[in-house]
């Protein structure tokens, strides 16, 4: 047995420790000198500080679909230049290309055609129909994996670069299995705002809208090929959806916005419009469009919906445009972010959401520290009365068991929680029962006559046996709790788990020195027990 | 102080078959509550769906918060919770909206038109069916590796069968595994699992992780049992809470399993089953105290830690309860079913070696060499064996 002074310093070293591990979470202040090395604050949960948990998949195979449709555009215009007929190129199933020629004539030029620009394409049947010769061109499936890879990540760094824009203290996103991306978000103030910007899918694109169309033609659905209706955006609530003719054709993509900024002024005072700025590339592109098409009407389409249509008046060299339309200040500020971070590559859809108002969140927290102290003291009340000074001591070692759990979940950086809470409250419960155990045991021996020393080594050692196996098929069930859990569960479990690893410390260990001292130093005859 | 007096001694034991029709009695009841309400009442962590807790600026019904919302949520569920001046309700549907961020909104802008600004959306859980069959799946692995892993812990440290308990964990650890690949229903194949887990607990000799799983079982069935009854909602809090209450009940199991481990090799005159009711009255100050805090301490948390933890707590309050008594009425006493079981069973052997001649000594001798060999194991099998005959005798 160690001596009495080396384990007295073990605690106390312990004690300062735990204290000062929560020095950051419960003062302002930060020490001179020890900032750097203690922890940070503790985090709290989602459910205590309010916020937003939202787990998201990315639909990734969307993604897919859309490089296929890319494949049938950059088809046709190769077959295009390079004077090859064809009847039909289109995609077909999810993601084959099938190409219909007018006869076996035009096959080989086609599959060299193919080997030659698209090698990324395999020919998987060839058919001769009365059409003609009908092929399904299919997608290597590592390249169908890439796409779909890239997808998750560049969603992922898309939603980031948005959050990041949107101003948000602690954000937390991760990719998880299963195309999935985990996103919370703590103490925000705006749940709302904040989703509908990590959901806009912010597909920009430029196309002309159709000449030559009648209202008419669009009643009857008599639409000449390559054009197609889209909604128009209404003005206010009120206004009844209309629907404009558009070439199918995109003329310029979003991909080369380098800015978008929210504009105050336009057509009529006070408008807020969003301005945008192209690279070089998109500029050249722009100038081009602009210049071909003067006096013709050129939309502006983001998710499919088309948000304004203003008329070329002449050619715009800058590589600059403006999305005007009636926009509230935070509906312009969140299409500003979402152009200017880029498009998702595919859409995400919400598998999860959490929200948390900040009012339930501090209610939380105030309810459950006020039911664990009314409980933590019934407790301390009870362990005096029916142990009188042992428990006391029992007393002072659940008090500390309490400090070492925060202590602990501080330094690791570990997330206190709701249920965390109810954690710690049900550890002051089965803390005092590894005390209540080795009393029992003490006053059983002292019944059979035994000496104070002996009573409480015998009680200690056969005690500690017992506390150890039941501490530790508790702790089996934190673990698969914790494996299991999501969230504020977890945060339950792992106030629980180290409430029983403190408890065999503080129960055992710190209570047995308060004894060894009582009976060795202090030679006291009789236990008050 | 003292409440409970040293010298009790309370034929715990002899009440035991009385005790197993009680409980028997509770299952039975709880599970036809179960079927006739056709299930637990899902919440939407496991059954997917959307659950708002709205605070209204002033006192409103159920009804009136259904009629708002008929536009946008079909069927909803309006519950009040908390106290009544607080004027919140939970209101639980089945539909879900994918598209991000899209209901919450337009609840808050129904209960805005209808009750006038200013009606708080405390907080919205929205759970996409996908998600709710994984958390299922994952909820019913978890209980089972949970026992999975206890059985083995108690079989290493109350048998000392540590490669008995290891060679379960494998075959029905890869057993799951395998089968899990196989797309089965998780509550079929754990199910199975679990009464696969309890013939093998059998006949690998191993009674104390049989006692201390069963009673686990019992706690489990009765706490869901009470849940359906009062058509209490099944949430994550309370699956937690579940896993949490095997962990409280074990902890009371095996307090009691200490003592009889302590005591089995003390006194080899006494009767099998005194030896295991002196253990529980020797535990039983200890059970009764412990028991009282732990309650007092949930019934805290019940009565005012607020309406998101107080499924969570109702669950454990029932946990307590069940997990004290089946310490003390399930796990002990199935100890003396196997023993007796097992009684049963050696007469017949023995005859045979009778009939057979000159083999029991052989197999006293063969027995002692064994123990030889491997001194801690065997020793505390033949003295186990050693009371069952004497136990056997009197």
């Amino acid at each position: 047995m160690k001596s009495l002074g080396i384990r007295a310093l073990i605690v106390a070293v312990i004690l300062v420790g735990g204290v000062l591990c929560l020095v950051p979470t419960f003062t302002s202040t930060p020490l001179p000198g020890l900032s750097n090395i203690l922890p940070e604050k503790m985090h709290l949960g989602l459910d205590l500080q309010g916020g937003i948990y939202l787990a998201l998949e990315v639909e990734a195979d969307k993604a897919v679909e859309t490089a296929a449709e890319r494949f049938v555009e950059e088809i046709k215009d190769a077959l295009r230049a390079k004077k090859i007929g064809f009847t039909k190129v289109a995609r077909t199933g999810d993601w084959d290309v099938e190409v219909v020629l007018p006869s076996n004539e035009q096959l080989n030029d086609f599959n060299e055609a193919l080997k030659s620009d698209f090698p990324r394409l395999k020919a998987r049947a060839t058919e001769t129909t009365s059409e003609g010769t009908r092929l399904i061109l299919t997608m290597d499936p590592k390249e169908v994996n890439d796409l779909r890879k890239m997808a998750v990540e560049q969603g992922l760094e898309t939603i980031r670069n948005r959050i990041d824009q949107f101003g948000v203290s602690e954000p937390d996103i991760r990719p998880e299995a299963g195309d999935r991306i985990l996103v919370q978000l703590p103490g925000i103030k705006d749940p709302q705002e904040a989703i509908n910007l990590i959901g806009k899918t912010a597909v920009l694109e430029f196309k002309l809208v159709a000449q030559n169309v009648t209202d008419q033609d669009i009643r009857e659905n008599k639409l000449p090929p390559g054009v197609k209706l889209y909604p128009m955006r209404p003005s206010d609530r009120n206004t009844q959806e209309t629907k404009i003719p558009l070439e199918e054709k995109t003329a310029l993509t979003g991909q080369y916005i380098t800015d978008a900024r929210v504009e105050i002024g336009g057509r009529s005072f006070g408008e807020v419009q969003i301005s945008l700025s192209f690279d070089p590339q998109g500029a050249k592109i722009f100038e081009r469009l602009t210049s071909d098409n003067v006096g013709r009407k050129l939309a502006i389409v983001l998710d499919g919906v088309v948000y304004s249509d203003p008329v070329i008046k002449e050619r715009i060299p800058n590589g600059r445009a403006v999305i005007s339309g009636s926009y509230t200040d935070e509906e312009a500020k969140i299409l500003a972010i979402a152009l200017r971070t880029g498009r998702l590559p595919a859409p995400v859809k919400i598998l999860e959401e959490r929200t948390v108002g900040p009012a339930l969140g501090a209610d939380s927290i105030k309810k459950g520290v006020l039911a664990s102290a009314i409980g933590g003291l019934g407790i301390i009340l009870f362990m005096m009365i029916y142990y009188r000074f042992s428990g006391v001591i029992a007393d002072l070692a659940l008090v500390m068991n309490i400090l070492l759990i925060l202590a602990i979940m501080a330094a690791i950086g570990a997330t206190l929680t709701l249920p965390g809470i109810a954690g710690i409250a049900l550890t002051i419960g089965i803390a005092v029962d590894a005390n209540v155990l080795i009393y029992e045991r003490i006053r059983e021996e002292l019944r059979l006559g035994k000496t104070p020393r002996a009573a409480i080594d015998t009680g200690y050692q056969r005690a500690t046996i017992t506390i150890m196996d039941a501490n530790v098929t508790s702790a089996i069930a934190a673990l698969v709790l914790y494996g299991f859990g999501t969230g504020p569960v977890r945060g339950f479990a792992v106030t629980l788990f180290f409430g029983l690893a403190a408890n065999m410390f503080t129960a055992i260990f710190v209570t047995r020195i308060i004894f060894d001292y009582l009976l060795t130093e202090r030679r006291v005859k009789e236990l008050s027990i | 102080m003292q409440l409970i007096k040293p010298d009790i001694n309370i034929n715990f034991v002899g009440l035991r078959y009385k005790a197993f029709m009680l409980s028997g009695a509770i299952i039975l009841f709880g599970l036809i509550t179960l079927f006739a309400r056709g299930g637990l009442r899902m919440g939407v962590d496991f059954a997917g769906g959307t659950l708002i807790q709205a605070k209204f600026n002033k006192p409103t019904n159920a009804d009136e918060i259904r009629q708002s919302l008929q536009g946008i949520i079909s069927h909803a569920f309006v519950q009040q919770v908390g106290a009544r001046g607080d004027n919140e309700y939970l209101i639980r549907t089945d539909t879900i909206h994918e598209e991000l961020g899209s209901l919450s909104n337009r609840i808050q802008d129904e209960l805005d038109k209808t009750f006038g600004q200013g009606q708080q959306v405390l907080r919205v859980e929205m759970v996409g069916p996908k998600v709710g069959h994984d958390l299922r799946q994952k909820a019913f692995h978890a209980i089972f590796y949970a026992f999975l892993f206890i059985a083995v812990y108690i079989s290493w440290r109350f048998e000392f069968r540590l490669s008995a308990g290891l060679a379960m964990l494998l075959v029905m650890g890869l057993g799951i595994y395998l089968l899990d690949a196989l797309g089965l229903n998780a509550v079929y194949l754990i199910g199975g699992a679990l009464a696969v887990t309890f013939v093998l607990c059998w006949f690998l000799k191993l009674p104390y992780a049989l006692g201390a799983l069963l009673s686990l079982v019992h706690d489990i069935l009765i706490t869901i049992g009470i849940f359906a009854l009062f058509d209490k909602e099944f949430s994550l809090e309370v699956f937690a809470a579940l896993l949490t209450l095997s962990g409280y009940s074990l902890n009371d199991t095996i307090i009691v399993y200490d003592r009889i481990r302590e005591n089995r090799n003390k006194d080899k005159k006494i009767k099998f089953s005194d030896m295991i009711n002196g253990a529980i009255n020797q535990t039983l100050s200890r059970t009764v105290l412990t028991s009282m805090t732990v309650f007092f301490v949930i019934l805290c948390l019940f009565l005012l830690g607020g309406s998101v933890i107080h499924d969570f707590s109702f669950a454990m309050l029932i946990g307590v309860v069940t997990g004290s008594y089946s310490s003390v009425f399930v796990a002990s006493p199935i100890l003396i079913a196997y023993e007796d079981l097992k009684k049963r069973k050696t007469p017949v052997t023995r005859r045979a070696a009778a009939r057979a001649g000159d083999v029991q000594p052989a197999a006293k001798r063969s027995a002692q060499e064994a123990a030889d060999s491997k001194p801690a194991r065997s020793s505390k099998k033949t003295k186990k064996q050693a009371a069952g005959q004497l136990a056997g005798e009197k």
